[in-house]
């Protein structure tokens, strides 16, 4: 009985706090007090995704709006984020470059650079094992978002300076509000509406898709180099990179690919504490190649032809090396020059360059 | 007395969901649930063996597994008067990390007593290019290439084994339709296997092992040379038919309860 009565009291404590609270958001007149929905926006899903792959993950208490979009993207593109408001996300991961930086290591507010490249940024809500960063210790793109703010190497900030800087804006108060119905932001919104963005950033529309939509025919050169890229005897790069049927252009598991004997970075082994997997990284898409140089998770191949001549004779053996590399004793694949080539022309037909110039997702 | 009401109306509405369901079964059906477990001949394989452990082949090769993904389809139970159930479908599994390695389908069984089998893979009714998007992308890159004549794989053993020289290298051993004719016109030979596992008992919820000796693949008929054969196996029919012929003995009835 008595245990009966506290948790009454406690629901009874708690209901009131909620009432109150609630007035208190009366008197701010945030739209949620009158029923407010943002808008709902569905994601444009394009029809090869539609057909060849398993819907995008869209988290159940983070959906789609317009408004949340909106607010999303302003706030990819804007410095203020960052401690001394320099530098937006779209400082290391732009546009033009396929969202990622062309330089091999992004210098974060302080100057200092991190020992990672950029990753480019599309079709991320097709990563169904929801694994983020080169070594996949980011869980989900809302819990992504949340990190770079308070990277020391990046944006170097903390969050509730962040947060008070927005909130001491004239604009933004108001664009959370009409995004989820507060205009109480917090750093949870941030990330939400950023994921938001991050979502729209589709790429469907290379020659290889315009090919596979029978717009287009393939050259010669590109045709060959998709049977090299398939070619067991070959290039054999489809058991990690997928092939037509799988439009993302990567399986997102992680792998060591034979480039170093010694691990500088362990990885995705640096995440689980699994010796099993050091030096392993996620396979990046080899969608946008054309604008995400330099490769690798530390950017040491500033050209395809390096990252092509890696697997075609530049592989070294370790512990951990994925046994597809099987051709490691032999030191790699050993392309033909004009394989090699056209392996390129290949790689290339995927990339979109509608994507890069979409209006939608330049600096607003 | 407003209480009263609102129980009331829960309680029938649960009823209500109940007769429907009965509506449905009428006879006692069962659900089955498959529990897929991996050995190497009798030694349970577990997520720390993999990389680790090193195992000797049929031919005396020394190797450890990176690692085992494979697809069953099409679980047949058969009555004693040759009635077929057929749980239609496929089940895809990482042996290594645990996943789908427990395959509860919806379909459920009548009472009775039953031979078990299932496919290996897909037969070429149900081995269709890109038709299964689950399969077409992330994490399974399951994908046959085009010039192979399309479909899927059914197994990716894969993992490095000791050569001549005691060098570490990889081995892929990769079963998928064979493909007899490679290029623009692919010609394929169904080298998916039907396996029968035994008889079994329903008269309730069952738990069925089905238990894979990975031993086996590289035992008999074909004892397997992996110094050969270790890997473009999806290139070669000859392997891959072996494959099928040494498939035919890898899977065993385990517990069932
Ligand atoms: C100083 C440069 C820099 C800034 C600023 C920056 N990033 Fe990044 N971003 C990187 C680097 C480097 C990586 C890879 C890091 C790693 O793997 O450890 C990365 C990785 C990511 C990824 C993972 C992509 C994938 O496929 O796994 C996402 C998403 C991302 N950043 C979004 C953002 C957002 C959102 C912001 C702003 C809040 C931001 N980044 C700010 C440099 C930066
Ligand atoms: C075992 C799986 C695997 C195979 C097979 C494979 N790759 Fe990769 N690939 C990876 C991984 C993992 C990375 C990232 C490695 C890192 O950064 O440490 C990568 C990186 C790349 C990159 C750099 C992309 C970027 O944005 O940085 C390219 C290009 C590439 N691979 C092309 C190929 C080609 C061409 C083949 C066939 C000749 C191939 N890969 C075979 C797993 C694989």
């Amino acid at each position: 009985m008595i245990f009966f009565r506290k948790t009454y009291i406690i629901f009874y404590v708690a209901f009131s706090c909620f009432l109150i609270t609630s007035c208190a958001k009366d008197g701010e007149d945030t739209p949620k007090d009158e029923g407010y929905e943002p808008t709902p926006l569905s994601l444009e899903i394009p029809p090869i995704f539609q057909e060849r792959i398993s819907p995008p993950v869209i988290p159940q208490d983070n959906p789609q709006t317009a408004e949340g979009v909106a607010l999303g993207k302003k706030l990819f593109f804007d410095p203020i984020l960052s401690g001394d408001n320099t530098l937006a996300c779209a400082g290391c991961h732009a546009p033009a470059e396929g969202f990622s930086d062309s330089r091999q290591f992004s210098p974060g507010i302080d100057g200092i650079e991190g020992n990672r490249n950029s990753m480019p940024l599309f079709n991320l809500a097709w990563n169904y094992q929801e694994n983020f960063f080169w070594d996949g210790r980011a869980s989900s793109l809302e819990n992504q978002a949340l990190q770079p703010v308070v990277d020391p190497v990046e944006m170097h900030n903390t969050w509730p300076n962040a947060v008070s800087s927005l909130q001491a804006t004239s604009d933004y108060p108001e664009l959370f509000s009409k995004a989820f119905g507060t205009s109480n932001i917090d750093s949870t919104l941030v990330s939400k509406a950023i994921a938001q963005f991050i979502r729209t950033l589709i790429s469907s529309n290379s020659r290889f898709d315009q090919y596979l939509r029978g717009e287009i025919e393939l050259t010669e050169s590109e045709r060959n180099g998709l049977q090299v890229f398939e070619d067991e005897n070959r290039g054999d790069c489809f058991h990690c990179h997928g092939d037509p049927n799988n439009p993302l252009w990567t399986d997102n598991d992680f792998h060591n690919n034979g480039l170093d004997k010694v691990f500088e970075d362990l990885g995705r082994g640096g995440v689980t504490g699994d010796p099993r997997e050091f030096g392993e990284f996620k396979t990046p898409s080899l969608r946008n190649l054309a604008y995400t140089a330099p490769y690798m998770h530390d950017g040491r191949f500033e050209t395809l032809e390096e990252v092509i001549d890696h697997y075609s004779e530049g592989l070294v053996y370790s512990e951990t090396i994925d046994p597809l590399m099987k051709t490691v004793g032999e030191g790699g694949v050993q392309l033909t020059e004009k394989d090699k080539q056209d392996l390129k022309a290949f790689l290339l037909s995927l990339s979109d360059e509608s994507f890069i110039n979409d209006p939608d997702f330049q600096k607003p | 007395m407003k209480k009263i009401v609102l129980l009331f109306a829960i309680t029938a509405t649960l009823f209500a969901c109940k007769d429907v369901d009965e509506d449905e079964v009428v006879t006692t059906n069962y659900n089955m649930t498959f529990n897929f477990t991996q050995n190497w001949d009798g030694e349970e394989i577990t997520n720390p063996d993999y990389q680790t452990t090193v195992y000797t082949n049929a031919n005396g090769e020394e190797l450890t597994i990176s690692k085992l993904d494979y697809l069953i389809s099409n679980i047949t139970f058969t009555d004693e008067d040759g009635e077929k159930t057929v749980i239609e479908g496929y089940n895809i599994m990482n042996a290594r990390d645990g996943v789908n390695t427990q395959y509860s389908p919806s379909r459920k069984i009548p009472e009775g007593e039953y031979t078990v089998s299932f496919t290996f893979g897909f037969d070429d009714e149900d081995n269709i290019d890109g038709a299964y998007p689950e399969l077409n992308s992330n994490p399974w890159s399951w994908g046959v290439p085009e010039m192979l004549g399309g479909g899927y794989h059914f197994m990716r053993l894969e993992g490095m084994f000791a050569d001549n020289t005691g060098t570490q290298t990889p081995y892929l051993y990769h079963a998928i339709r064979a493909a007899t004719v490679i290029g623009e016109n692919p010609e394929t030979e169904d080298t998916s296997f039907e396996t029968e596992l035994g008889t079994v008992t329903i008269s309730q919820d069952t738990t069925i092992e089905i238990k894979m000796n990975v031993a086996e693949w590289f035992k008999n008929p074909n004892e397997w040379d992996l110094k050969e054969l270790n890997s473009n196996l999806m290139m070669n029919a000859e392997a891959q038919r072996m494959i099928s012929a040494n498939g035919k003995s890898v899977f065993s009835l385990g517990t069932v309860e």
